[in-house]
């Protein structure tokens, strides 16, 4: 029972980071029909800026994540404008392509900086541990779970009072009827951008946290969020989480559970994402429009 | 000044190549070919090889890609497959040449096919993602094949082993495995040939055509009496069997097959010679697998020479060469799209209408 609890939460945790991961994700696809594979490589990136201004800056924590969010959101919008931009009316290999192009360069640039070796994160999350059910859990997983869910509310609200948030709900139903309602598309375009790449910082910093450093593996978590946004629908904000709670577990569980020897919990998200594929591609709540051959 | 080309016979219009100028480049480029090995080092044969080796894979994804408008983000675990397919025969069983290379094509050939099997319902977006699953799942497969049959079977398995070694390559009673770069040159470059001129021709056959046409417009390709779906699997199937080809080429090549070689970044690599080669070309395919072997090489070539200059450039070189790398992808997506190919007919036509504009 004590394994079993430890193990939930600590999927919960990792589920809700990649919830807020794949929101940025469900938001750069839904406005600009643009499937980000360099997302992970943003989650680096917010690490490792954390670490510039923190570490080598020695900028008090709290301001620091502020700048990192602001640098994230500057990053996020540069990208939109000088690589995605000229995209626009290419085929989907080719959108697809540059984005991984992006990825191979984002890595670069961050292996050029920091080498690949990790880099040590202060802890700014409180990681003591404490007694839940009976069950010892560290207590950055806890903060995890709460960032993360503050985080997807106040998105949420953003969608439903902001007027930026309303306009790209709008631009993600008709991108013509919001183009004649006055909507400015590439405004729309930066600030999804900007949001996915201030949902990855802020989510490397909390796995960097957790985790205890910023390195290349926490790109390997970001390619979660495909299994993720598949089993949610690609264009569910309402699947985006429970999508990553539901792989976070999946996870957790059968990294505890089955032989440690298998490393199921790495390939189990991608057979779910096969078998969603075949049987419901558009997810849980993802619309029923999908290209069907 | 020629002012077009104009076919008077049926013959002469299904010629490959049937310019003058198209035909002495064409010699030139065989007596090059026949003549390199002679005076290359084996550092430069190597290249060579590697060059014809991810060509061949290339052309395969392109036949699926370029050709038939499927993407696939995971042929580097199709090319795994006929690797160790190629491998584990030879090693285990003891299997000559002859027998490994058609296995691994068909065993490649077979597991593509089934990963083409979400192309049937799925495309564009949803089958990048579907075939990027498929690598993972690959890899996971031969990375931990051995420990699943062990929890099975509850007894030591080892197939895959940590890499499967083939110790001996013969081929006509030529030991290959003495000289591999230069022995291998001549059994690569053939492969490489017969898969240009089968690729080439296959998109002049009824099979081909039906291909490109639900490349063009799918709906339009169904009326016309194409069974979409069977041909996308088919173009599955051919596209891994080729990848199969050139798995069991480069596990016979280099002796050692380790799942290092098919990671994601390789099926990236793949993908990124088609981008910059040029997209359904099948000499840009090789234009392609030429530029994204070469890059790294003058990069780190650059890189001895700076040594002294710029102290410390060794150590950030792998970094150097994955960014130039990403560079060229995103650069030649926005400036040139159809890639490496387009430039060079760009390059013959100014030639060709020189001095006039057009």
């Amino acid at each position: 029972m004590e394994k079993f609890i430890q193990l939930t939460i600590s999927g919960v945790s990792e589920g809700a980071v990649l919830a807020l991961v794949a929101l940025g994700f469900v938001l750069i696809y839904k406005s600009s029909d643009v499937i980000n594979f360099a997302q992970g490589e943003l989650l680096v990136v917010g690490g490792y800026v954390a670490f510039v201004l923190i570490v080598l800056l020695g900028i008090p924590w709290p301001i620091a994540i502020l700048l990192t969010v602001a640098v994230a959101a500057a990053i996020g919008v540069l990208i939109e404008h000088l690589v995605l931009r000229p995209m626009i009316g290419e085929p989907v290999i080719s959108v697809i392509m540059i984005t991984i192009g992006l990825s191979v360069l984002l890595r670069a640039i961050m292996g050029i900086l920091f080498g690949t070796a990790p880099v040590k994160l202060p802890q700014f999350i409180p990681n003591a541990p404490v007694t839940i059910l009976g069950a010892t859990v560290a207590e950055d997983r806890l903060w995890a779970i709460a960032i993360a869910s503050v985080l997807v509310g106040a998105l949420t609200l953003f969608f439903r009072q902001n007027r930026d948030g309303i306009a790209m709900r709008a631009v993600a139903d008709d991108q013509q009827a919001a183009l004649s309602m006055g909507i400015s598309v590439k405004r729309i375009w930066a600030v999804a951008w900007a949001i996915a790449a201030m949902t990855a910082a802020l989510g490397g910093m909390i796995l960097a946290s957790i985790l205890g450093g910023v390195g290349g593996d926490i790109a390997t978590i970001g390619l979660f969020v495909f299994p993720v946004v598949i089993l949610g629908g690609l264009d569910s904000i309402l699947g985006a989480v429970v999508g990553g709670v539901i792989i976070g577990l999946l996870r957790a569980y059968a990294s505890g559970y089955l032989p440690p020897a298998l490393a199921a919990g790495d390939i189990l998200p991608f057979i779910v994402l096969v078998i969603i594929l075949m049987l419901r591609p558009y997810g849980l709540f993802g619309q029923k429009i999908i290209e069907r051959v | 000044m020629e002012s077009g080309i104009f076919h008077t016979t049926y013959a002469k219009d299904m010629q490959l190549r049937p310019t003058w100028p198209q035909r002495v480049r064409l010699i030139l480029l065989f007596v090059l070919l026949f003549a390199f090995p002679f005076f290359a080092d084996a550092y430069l044969l190597n290249l060579a090889n590697s060059i014809a080796l991810f060509a061949i894979a290339a052309i395969g994804l392109n036949i699926l890609v370029g050709f038939t408008g499927q993407i696939s983000i995971g042929h580097a675990a199709f090319v795994g497959v006929g690797a160790f397919t190629a491998g584990i025969l030879a090693r285990n069983l003891n299997m000559p040449i002859f027998v490994t290379i058609p296995a691994a094509c068909l065993m490649a050939g077979f597991v593509g096919l089934i990963f083409g099997l979400p192309s049937a319902r799925l495309k564009g977006l949803y089958l990048a993602i579907a075939t990027l699953a498929a690598q993972e799942i690959v890899l996971w497969v031969i990375q931990r094949g051995d420990t699943i049959m062990s929890l099975l079977t509850s007894s030591r398995v080892e197939i895959f082993g940590e890499s499967v070694t083939i110790n001996k390559t013969e081929l006509f009673g030529i030991n290959m495995s003495a000289n591999p770069p230069f022995n291998f040159y001549w059994l690569i470059m053939f492969f490489l040939i017969v898969t240009a001129l089968f690729t080439t021709n296959l998109f002049r056959t009824r099979f081909g055509r039906a291909l490109v046409a639900i490349r063009d417009q799918d709906i339009a390709a169904q009326v016309i009496g194409v069974d979409i779906r069977r041909y996308k699997l088919y173009a599955f199937a051919l596209s891994s069997f080729i990848a199969g080809l050139a798995g069991a080429l480069i596990a016979h090549y280099r002796g050692v097959v380790s799942y290092e070689r098919f990671t994601i970044d390789v099926s990236i690599a793949l993908l990124s010679m088609l981008i910059i080669g040029g997209l359904g070309s099948v000499s840009g395919s090789i234009y392609g697998a030429i530029f994204v072997v070469l890059l790294p090489a003058i990069l780190s070539n650059i890189g001895i020479a700076l040594r002294d200059v710029i102290p410390g450039i060794q150590s950030i070189m792998p970094f150097i060469q994955n960014g130039a790398f990403g560079v060229a992808i995103i650069l030649f997506l926005i400036l040139e799209p159809q890639g490496i190919a387009k430039m060079w007919r760009n390059v013959k036509d100014y030639f060709k209408l020189w001095p006039f504009r057009y």
